[in-house]
């Protein structure tokens, strides 16, 4: 008995969070017709009528909005885990002058609110000549930040050293070592790595926002974000179009659940 | 010579992305410039002199207090959900997804979800019935819709953070605790709460800075119209539409030094050798 309240809050809490996207999701099922005949809190009568969804995959240029999210994903993730890597490659098995200070320059960087100082990394962007090129978002993404750091030198630490050293008495560099030893057994750090950021960029919208204007450019923020104005009558659309945007997000954390959650909580508390 | 070759790109890429533009914003700062032309003015202290005085300017920090005040509301109920989910309860891991997941959410997708949520005659006001105000419309209440629903994106992350800070003390120390006879009050209090200090007062530092960078919410879902214009909104606006590079650097370096300043004295406050549980 005494659980009661505790139990009525934790439904209390979850109908919250779960009603605001549940009638859009109604939404996204009914004819115009029925929308504006219907309320909010109606089911839809044809939960098979997927004709919005149609409408908005075209008319919204949805295909195109993934498929740039797609290439900006692929080239900056691939590019990240490298650049992440072997930082924490150096910063964890060599000994260097200045390494507290590399550190510190990571620390201090994540203080740096991104969303302030676009103002001036958009004259940088600009002078080399990437906006309104995918490269923009791309060379943005690339770098790596003090979170993804310390996940790799946690995650390198637990390999033993006895590794590389067995490596260069076989007469293995130290980049071979990375690349044969190091990276392969990475993985889970790697998959932590990527699925955190790979979340982020995927619903990132300031800086596609700011550097990507053209509409071929459009990724699926921007393309989401498009629907604004002139469909401002259509709700039925935009939910669809919402719903499309939502979906691969619903089916990323049912399947992989563990990682984010370790990613997350990875993050803080360094 | 050669550890520099690994850690170069990385460093590369934080150079020229974060500090060379800090360092050029400040740069800015200090004069009036359009952005496109070749020549820029020295303005001395003027652009900052306007950020403090200039009403549109110096307002926007008012609106950054209902954020504020929301993710001390966000803090709390993530708190209390942190700790009982921490104890044995049925369904614990639907509960968990269900808090966090808002916070994996696209920002575009949820204010779309709550401009639908909030239209007059849409979900909220059939849910209430009766007379209701104009969630979005009406200056006096858009600010709290849209703190609302930062905090209804944004509790999951605190929530997830907690969590797991709870879950790190060991086991043992509830059961001696239990054979002691303390309460789950007493086990909150003296427990919990010591362990996971640091994880709060992190949470109220990216409060601060949060509240004070919100952009896409509102952006989203208002524009700014209605009294709703944040920080980041004016100093996009008056980088980007109006063209005045220089005030708007002025604005992201009050509000670095701002973020920096908070910082600095949560770290006199709080050092982090005084986590250790005793």
């Amino acid at each position: 008995m005494k659980s009661v309240p505790k139990y009525l809050s934790l439904v209390v809490a979850s109908v919250i969070v779960l009603v605001p996207m549940v009638v859009v999701l109604f939404a996204a099922f009914k004819t115009h017709a029925e929308y504006n005949s219907t309320g909010p809190l109606t089911p839809p009568r044809n939960w098979l009528n997927l004709d919005n969804f149609a409408t908005a995959w075209t008319n919204g240029h949805m295909l195109r909005g993934f498929w740039n999210t797609t290439i900006i994903l692929a080239v900056s993730l691939t590019g990240t885990v490298f650049v992440g890597t072997l930082a924490a490659y150096a910063i964890s098995r060599f000994a260097f002058a200045f390494k507290r200070l590399v550190l510190g320059l990571f620390l201090v960087a994540a203080l740096v609110p991104g969303v302030t100082t676009q103002v001036a990394t958009f004259q940088i962007v600009k002078s080399m000549g990437l906006v309104n090129s995918l490269w923009s978002a791309i060379v943005l993404f690339l770098g790596t930040d003090i979170v993804s750091i310390y996940i790799f030198i946690q995650f390198m630490q637990s390999i033993p050293k006895s590794l590389d050293q067995a490596a260069m008495i076989d007469g293995a560099g130290r980049f071979t070592i990375y690349r044969r030893i190091i990276l392969p057994l990475m993985r889970p750090a790697i998959a932590t790595v990527v699925i955190i950021k790979g979340i982020a960029i995927y619903n990132e919208f300031y800086i596609p926002f700011l550097y990507l204007r053209s509409p071929d450019l459009s990724v699926i923020s921007t393309a989401l974000f498009r629907f604004k104005g002139p469909y401002g009558a259509q709700w039925e659309t935009i939910a669809a179009c919402t719903m499309i945007v939502i979906l691969p997000t619903v089916v990323i954390f049912l399947l992989l659940q563990r990682f984010i959650y370790n990613g997350i909580t990875a993050g803080a508390t360094k | 010579m050669k550890p520099w070759l690994y850690v170069a790109p990385a460093l590369a890429l934080l150079i020229t992305f974060t500090y060379v533009p800090v360092v050029n914003m400040i740069w800015y700062s200090f004069h009036y410039w359009d952005g496109l032309s070749t020549v820029m003015a020295p303005a001395g202290w003027d652009n900052y002199v306007r950020v403090f005085t200039d009403e549109r300017y110096w307002q926007v920090f008012r609106v950054s207090l209902y954020y504020f005040g929301a993710s001390f509301a966000q803090i709390t109920i993530a708190l209390y959900f942190a700790t009982v989910l921490s104890f044995n309860t049925r369904f614990r891991n639907l509960f968990k997804g269900i808090l966090f997941f808002p916070y994996l959410l696209n920002g575009v997708a949820v204010g779309f979800v709550f401009l639908y949520l909030f239209q007059p005659g849409g979900t909220l006001d059939t849910i209430l019935g009766g007379h209701t105000p104009l969630w979005l419309g009406d200056p006096d209440v858009a600010n709290f819709s849209l703190a609302g629903t930062s905090v209804w994106r944004f509790t999951g992350l605190n929530f997830v953070l907690f969590l797991g800070a709870i879950q790190s003390i060991p086991g043992e120390i509830y059961e001696a605790a239990e054979i002691d006879g303390a309460n789950r009050w007493h086990q909150f209090r003296h427990i919990i709460a010591p362990g996971i200090r640091r994880i709060i007062s992190l949470s109220v530092i990216l409060a601060i800075s949060g509240s004070l960078s919100v952009f896409e919410i509102p952006f989203i879902m208002t524009g700014g119209a209605n009294d709703t214009r944040t920080f980041v909104i004016q100093a996009y606006d008056t980088a980007f539409q109006f063209r005045q590079i220089g005030l708007a650097s002025a604005m992201a370096v009050v509000l670095l030094l701002i973020v920096l300043a908070v910082t600095w004295v949560q770290r006199l406050i709080l050092p982090d050798e005084e986590v250790a549980l005793s």
